[in-house]
């Protein structure tokens, strides 16, 4: 007797009962080591295919909109450490960028360079951790431990800069906590010497991998138009081929006085996001590199006494300073400029906005963020659906989530 | 385009539909009836010199004295030109509900979907309006503010509707 496999053209009704399928209904998560976080899925099967994707989130809500309308400008900044806290210094270089400009506030040279140093740093470790735990989900175990070397050699750097590792709330409105050492920037750039070695070893680990090129290649596609119909922002834009960085379309910090390239992919697959990663981690190193020998003399806070921390030693030695440290430290800002703005930063993840609604107080009537996980997470049915089960391991680790900016 | 070009040629097209443009600090909001937001919304995304085909953000905002209580802020911005305007819809407390633009941009989903979660805005059309951050038998709107931070112990949220059920008879146990 001819069987029927697929059910198609098939009028015996005997037949079509014996092999009946039915759609499965599957829960990842919360609680799985894949989703990266609690992200749980329900996905409908039939067979291994996927018909239909189902995030849900929230799990790690902690009303970070809210608390901020409660708090002044000064105390939300370790709130934003709590977001992505895998790249927690990106994350207070966007709220300060936006605060500042809410503000009006000029923020110093050397700043502007040592923001941008630290942020590619962020974005260096994050991509170090996504290589890891990606690999590692999709079945490439040894990347892990040769990207952790690497991450652990830049969270000690942080250490030594700010005292913190991972929520570091190292930038101030107006400037930073600390002048960095010239030891530490030897330290930084011999790193940077030998990192560009590294990647290329991490290349060899996966690059011409008969696994890897298989699970990541021409799975999840999303083509440009959908990309950006979809509110994707950072490499997985960029994945699709859409050059759209905000370091070059709105420059802030010192994006623009550096000469760097926002590599970007063509297919828009698993596999060319990781290749707008690795790409990324050489630009980064060359960003760093260049900011380290460009690296302005001069103060790194700015010169507003109103929203800024004076320096110590003005507190200590003159009235007006003192006053000013004292009711910035009990109170925070007094007042702010009436008005609303928007003010995006890149992050490793991609599109870090901040919107304020400010009614003239010392706290915000509105914050607002629109984190990139968010908007990545909603595109997961986009990119899973018609695919495989095994595929929605390589697509999640592909779009780059942390629940945690994601929930807010 | 300037942001304030944009502003004008919006006032142009939709004469009674824009109420107000401001600007502060180079970028340009357009305050709007919520009634056509779809055509306003379909026109700067199809015109050929504006396309505004990235919607960055979609949020809510809260004014309980005003007249008009709520906004909802559409920032778009257009990767083609690199320019960027902010649209606020105005919504009444009665009625507080607009058409969805998740026609236009899928991107809007979820933030359509979270502002209604923490602000009680209806988007009509929208395909899966359910809450999003907070459980989903939760009760009231937690970014309004006339919503307290915090609240008294009596009013907190105690759990989902099961766990509920599970501790109702817990008095008939004695159990303390």
């Amino acid at each position: 007797m001819k069987q029927d496999i697929g059910g198609s053209n098939n009028s015996n009704n005997t037949d079509s009962e014996r092999i009946a399928t039915k759609e499965l209904t599957l829960n990842l998560g919360p609680q799985h080591p894949a989703t990266h976080g609690v992200l749980r899925l329900v996905l409908d099967l039939d067979g291994e295919t996927i018909v239909k994707c189902t995030p849900y989130v929230g799990y790690l809500h902690r009303g970070v909109e809210k608390l901020a309308e409660h708090r002044n400008y000064m105390q939300i900044l370790p709130l934003t450490d709590r977001l992505d806290y895998i790249s927690s210094m990106a994350n207070n270089i966007g709220y300060c960028v936006a605060v500042e400009k809410l503000f009006g506030v000029e923020v110093p040279e050397r700043t502007q360079f040592i923001r941008t140093i630290v942020g590619e740093m962020t974005r260096i470790t994050n991509h170090l951790l996504w290589l890891a735990t990606h690999a590692l989900d999709i079945g490439a175990m040894t990347v892990f431990l040769y990207c952790f070397r690497e991450r652990e050699k830049i969270l000690d750097l942080f250490e030594k800069l700010c005292g913190a590792r991972l929520t570091v709330s190292y930038t101030r409105i107006g400037g930073l906590k600390n002048d960095v050492d010239p030891q530490w920037l030897d330290e930084l750039y011999r790193f940077t010497d030998e990192f560009p070695m590294r990647v290329e070893q991490y290349e060899t680990l996966i690059d011409k991998n008969r696994i890897w090129l298989r699970r990541t290649k021409g799975v999840g596609v999303i083509s440009a138009e959908d990309a950006i119909n979809w509110g994707l922002s950072g490499p997985t834009l960029r994945g699709s081929g859409v050059p759209y960085d905000v370091r070059k379309a709105m420059p802030y910090g010192a994006y623009d006085k550096v000469k760097w390239e926002v590599p970007t992919g063509k297919n828009g697959d698993v596999y060319d996001r990781y290749r707008v990663r690795m790409e990324e981690f050489r630009q980064s190193n060359s960003i760093i590199r260049q900011c380290i020998e460009k690296l302005p003399e001069g103060p790194i806070m700015a010169d507003a006494p109103k929203f800024t921390l004076p320096a110590k030693d003005r507190v200590l030695s003159d009235m007006e300073h003192l006053i000013h440290h004292f009711v910035l430290i009990t109170k925070g800002p007094q007042t702010a400029p009436e008005g609303e703005i928007y003010v995006a930063t890149e992050v490793p993840k991609g599109e870090l906005g901040f919107y304020f609604v400010s009614d003239g107080s010392g706290k915000p009537y509105r914050m607002r963020l629109r984190s990139p996980s968010f908007v990545h997470v909603s595109a997961l049915p986009k990119l899973c659906e018609g695919e495989l089960v095994a595929d929605v391991i390589a697509n999640i680790g592909s779009i780059d989530i942390v629940l945690g900016e994601c929930d807010r | 385009m300037e942001p304030s070009e944009i502003a004008t040629r919006l006032r142009d097209k939709f004469p009674l539909e824009v109420i107000e443009v401001k600007s502060f600090r180079d970028q340009v909001f357009v305050s709007v009836k919520r009634d056509r937001i779809t055509d306003i919304c379909r026109y700067l995304y199809e015109d050929p010199e504006l396309s505004m085909n990235f919607l960055s953000d979609l949020c809510g905002v809260d004014y309980p004295e005003r007249k008009y209580r709520f906004e909802v802020i559409y920032n778009l911005y257009s990767l083609k030109y690199n320019h960027r305007i902010i649209l606020k819809a105005q919504l009444s407390h009665d009625e507080p509900s607009i058409d969805s633009v998740v026609p236009i941009w899928n991107g809007a989903n979820w933030h359509e979907r979270e502002a209604c979660d923490m602000y009680g805005i209806v988007f009509n059309g929208h395909p899966d309006l359910r809450r999003i951050l907070m459980p989903e038998d939760w009760e009231g709107f937690p970014q309004r503010k006339d919503y307290p931070l915090k609240g008294d112990p009596g009013w907190e949220y105690r759990g989902f509707d099961e766990s509920k059920e599970l501790h109702a008879h817990d008095s008939d146990w004695n159990i303390k």
